[in-house]
C-alpha cells in the first residue's frame, strides 16, 4: 500500500469522489439541463442566430465536456502529488 | 469514366496506400505489440488514434444526415456520443489502465475472479461489437456504391472485401498508427467542405459560427430561414423538432453516452497509453479531436437540408423539374438510395411532409454528407476527399471492432479458458479466423440493416451500456460488488435491451420476425429501442446489487485489488502473462 495510514487512503479516495461529483453535477446540468430539460424556457433567449437551448444541445455542452476532463485530470495530478500517489 | 470517378480513384487509392504503408511499417512482432501496441503510446497519439477509432462511418456518414432530418432532436447524438467520453475519463479509464491487462473480459474475470463472468462479457462483448460493425457495413455500402456507381449490395461486398484485407494486416500497433493517419485524412475532408458550405452561405469560414449567422446578403439569421422554409413545407420546425418526447431523449442521450463509456473497442485504446495519469488526459485529448467534428456536424446538417430544399423548390411554388435535375441527383437514384415519384404528372418535384403529394418517396439519410459537397456544387476534389474521409471512418473504426471481437475470441475465451496452453501462433491464427467470421455474419446482416447507419450504431451503444458499463463501474466503486450479481447484472441488462430491440426490429434483426403482438411501438413510455440501454443498464445496476447482497462478500485479495487500482502509482507496463 502505497499510503502512510489508513486514514490517508480514505482521505484520498474521497477527495476523488467529490472531486467527480462536482465534475459530474456540471456534466449533468449542461448536458440533460440545459440541452434537453430547460431547452424549452431557454430557447426564448439567442446567442446570434442561435436559440440557447438548442446551442447548448449542439455546441456548448460539447466544449464543457473537453474542459471538464482537462480539469479533472489536472486536479486529480495534484491530489495524487498531495498524497504521494503520482505517477510521474 | 467521368473526371469525378478518376478524382475519387486517385484520392482513395493514395489514402490506402498510406495505411498499407504504415500498418506494414509498423506492424506487431508480439501479442502485446499487437493487442495493446506495447503501451507505449504517447496520451495525443492516443487521443487522435482513439478519435478515429470511434468516430465511425455512423459518426461521418450518417450522423450529420439524420441531424438534417431530425433537427433539433438529432442533438442526442452530438451530447450522447460526446458526453460519455466524460464518465470514461473519470470512472473507468485510468482504473482499468492501472489493472494493466489486454482486453475487457479479462478485467472482469480477475475482478470477479470467476471465468464464468469472463465468458459471459466476452457473449456480450461479441453482440455489441457486431451490431457496431453491421453498421459501418452499411456506412461502407453506401459509400462504396455511390462511388463506384453500383448498387447498394454490391457496394457492401467490395467494402466488406476491404476491411477484410485490411483488419487482417493490423494489430494494435500498426492500427494506432494507421488510424493516427485516418483521423488527419477524415478530420481534413469533413471540415474543408463545410468551410466551403459556410462561406457560401453566410460569408464566415468557421460553421461552427456560421450556423448561428446570418445569410450572406441578408439579415436572416440562417436558423431562422431553415426553420421558415421547412415549416412552409409542413415540416417540423427545425430548432424545436423533439425525438418522440422530451423523456425519450433524456434516455436516449444517457443511453449513448454510457455505451461510449462502457464500449469494448474504445476502452482498450486507454490501456496503449504508458501511465495512469496519462490515460486521463488521453481521454480529454480524444475528445478534443472529437469536438472538431461533432460541433462541425450540427452545421453540416442545416446547411444540407437548406441547400436541399432550396434547390428542389428555389422559390415558394416554384419546382425544379425533373428533367433538369443535377447529375448528383441521378447518380444518387441510381444507387436506389434517392426516389422520385411524379404523383401529379407534371413533371416537377414536390417535396413537402404530407406522404399524399410527396414526390419525393425515398431520401436515405445516410447520403446527406456524401451529397452535400454535390449539392453545394463544390470542386470535384473536395467530393473526392469526402469519399475518402467517409471510407476512412468506416474503416478506422471496423479495424478497432474486429480487434475488440478477435482478442475476446482469441485472448479470452481460448488462451484464458479453453485452451491455456496455445503458442502465440495459433492465437494470433485464431485472431484472424475469428475477425473474418465476424466481417461475413455483420456483412449478411448489412443487407438488411436495422436502421441508418447511425440508428444502428445506437443500438450497439445501447447494448454495450446496458451490459458492459454497469459491472466495469461496481468492479472499481463497490468492494462488495461480487461475481453472482455482476453475471446476474449483465445477463439481466443484455437480455431486457436485446427483448426490446427484436420485438421491435425482429430477431437478429432478420426483417419479418418482429413480435410486438398486440403492443404499441415504443410501448415503454414512448422510449424507442435504439434508446432503450439506458433502462436495460438500470435493471443490470439494480440485479447486481440486489443478488450481491444475498451472497457472499468477494474474497480478501480481491478487495485488495480494487484498492490496487484506485491509485495511479505503481503501474506496470501491460503485462505479458
Amino acid at each position: 500500500m502505497a499510503f502512510k495510514t489508513e486514514e490517508d487512503a480514505r482521505a484520498y479516495w474521497r477527495r476523488n469522489v467529490r472531486l467527480m461529483a462536482i465534475m459530474l453535477t456540471i456534466w449533468f446540468l449542461v448536458s440533460f439541463g440545459c440541452g434537453i430539460l430547460f431547452v424549452e424556457p431557454l430557447n426564448s433567449f439567442h446567442l446570434g442566430g442561435y436559440p440557447l437551448g438548442f446551442w447548448f444541445a449542439q455546441q456548448g455542452s460539447i466544449y464543457t465536456f473537453v474542459v471538464l476532463i482537462f480539469v479533472y485530470a489536472w486536479r486529480m495530478g495534484v491530489i495524487d502529488r498531495e498524497f504521494g500517489v503520482h505517477d510521474d | 469514366m467521368s473526371e469525378l470517378q478518376i478524382m475519387t480513384f486517385i484520392v482513395v487509392g493514395a489514402t490506402f496506400a498510406l495505411y498499407i504503408g504504415i500498418a506494414v511499417w509498423a506492424r506487431a512482432g508480439s501479442t502485446k505489440e499487437f493487442y495493446v501496441a506495447g503501451a507505449g503510446i504517447h496520451p495525443v497519439a492516443n487521443g487522435m488514434a482513439t478519435a478515429a477509432d470511434w468516430m465511425s462511418a455512423a459518426s461521418f456518414i450518417s450522423m450529420a444526415g439524420l441531424i438534417a432530418f431530425m433537427g433539433y432532436g438529432g442533438s442526442v447524438f452530438l451530447m450522447g456520443w460526446t458526453g460519455g467520453y466524460v464518465l470514461l475519463a473519470m470512472l473507468l479509464a485510468p482504473y482499468l489502465r492501472k489493472h494493466g491487462k489486454f482486453t475487457v473480459p479479462e478485467f472482469i474475470g480477475d475482478r470477479y475472479y470467476s471465468k464464468a463472468a469472463r465468458i459471459v462479457a466476452v457473449l456480450c462483448l461479441i453482440i455489441c461489437s457486431v451490431t457496431y460493425v453491421i453498421g459501418q457495413m452499411k456506412g461502407v455500402g453506401v459509400a462504396f456504391s455511390r462511388f463506384l456507381e453500383v448498387e447498394y449490395g454490391t457496394g457492401l461486398i467490395v467494402g466488406m472485401a476491404v476491411v477484410f484485407t485490411y483488419a487482417v494486416l493490423g494489430g494494435m500497433k500498426g492500427i494506432t498508427y494507421t488510424q493516427i493517419a485516418q483521423y488527419c485524412v477524415l478530420i481534413t475532408a469533413y471540415t474543408i467542405p463545410a468551410v466551403f458550405i459556410s462561406l457560401q452561405l453566410t460569408g464566415h469560414p468557421l460553421p461552427q459560427i456560421g450556423l448561428g449567422s446570418t445569410m450572406t446578403g441578408s439579415d436572416t439569421y440562417l436558423l431562422d430561414r431553415l426553420n421558415q422554409v421547412v415549416t412552409e413545407l409542413g415540416f417540423t420546425e427545425y430548432t424545436s423538432q423533439v425525438q418522440i418526447s422530451y423523456f425519450n431523449m433524456f434516455v436516449y442521450t444517457m443511453s449513448l453516452m454510457i455505451g461510449t463509456a462502457g464500449l469494448p473497442h474504445v476502452i482498450i485504446r486507454f490501456f496503449t497509453v504508458p501511465k495512469v495519469s496519462d490515460a486521463r488526459k488521453s481521454a480529454g485529448w480524444a475528445l478534443v479531436f472529437i469536438a472538431l467534428l461533432y460541433t462541425t456536424a450540427p452545421a453540416v446538417a442545416a446547411m444540407a437540408r437548406l441547400n436541399l430544399m432550396t434547390t428542389i423548390e428555389p422559390e415558394p411554388g416554384q419546382y425544379l423539374a425533373y428533367d433538369e435535375r443535377p447529375t448528383w441527383f441521378k447518380k444518387w437514384e441510381a444507387t436506389g438510395l434517392l426516389e422520385y415519384q411524379d404523383k401529379n404528372g407534371d413533371g416537377l418535384i414536390q417535396y413537402s411532409a404530407d406522404p399524399a403529394t410527396n414526390e419525393m418517396v425515398k431520401v436515405d439519410r445516410d447520403i446527406m454528407v456524401l451529397a452535400n459537397p454535390e449539392i453545394a456544387g463544390l470542386p470535384n476534389w473536395v467530393i473526392a476527399l469526402v469519399a475518402a474521409g467517409g471510407i476512412a471512418a468506416a474503416l478506422s473504426t471496423a479495424a478497432g471492432l474486429l480487434l475488440a471481437i478477435a482478442s475476446a475470441i482469441s485472448h479470452d475465451l481460448l488462451k484464458g479458458v479453453f485452451m491455456p496452453g496455445i503458442s502465440e501462433r495459433t492465437e494470433l491464427m485464431a485472431s484472424r479466423v475469428a475477425m473474418a467470421g465476424a466481417i461475413g455474419v455483420a456483412g449478411y446482416l448489412g443487407f438488411n440493416p436495422p436502421d441508418f447507419a447511425a440508428g444502428t450504431v445506437a443500438l450497439a451503444f445501447g447494448l454495450a451500456a446496458s451490459s458492459i458499463f454497469p459491472v466495469l463501474m461496481m468492479g472499481i466503486f463497490s468492494k462488495r460488488m461480487n461475481k453472482y450479481g455482476a453475471m446476474a447484472g449483465m445477463i439481466t441488462g443484455i437480455t431486457v435491451t436485446l427483448l426490446y430491440v427484436f420485438q421491435h426490429k425482429g430477431i437478429m434483426f432478420i426483417p419479418g420476425t418482429e413480435f410486438l403482438g398486440d403492443m404499441k411501438p415504443n410501448w415503454f413510455f414512448s422510449v424507442e429501442p435504439n434508446a432503450f440501454g439506458a433502462i436495460g443498464a438500470l435493471f443490470n445496476f439494480a440485479v447486481a446489487i440486489v443478488v450481491s447482497r444475498l451472497t457472499a462478500p468477494p474474497p480478501e485479495h480481491i478487495q485488495d485489488l480494487v484498492e490496487h487500482i484506485r491509485i495511479p502509482v505503481g503501474v506496470a507496463a501491460a503485462h505479458d502473462h
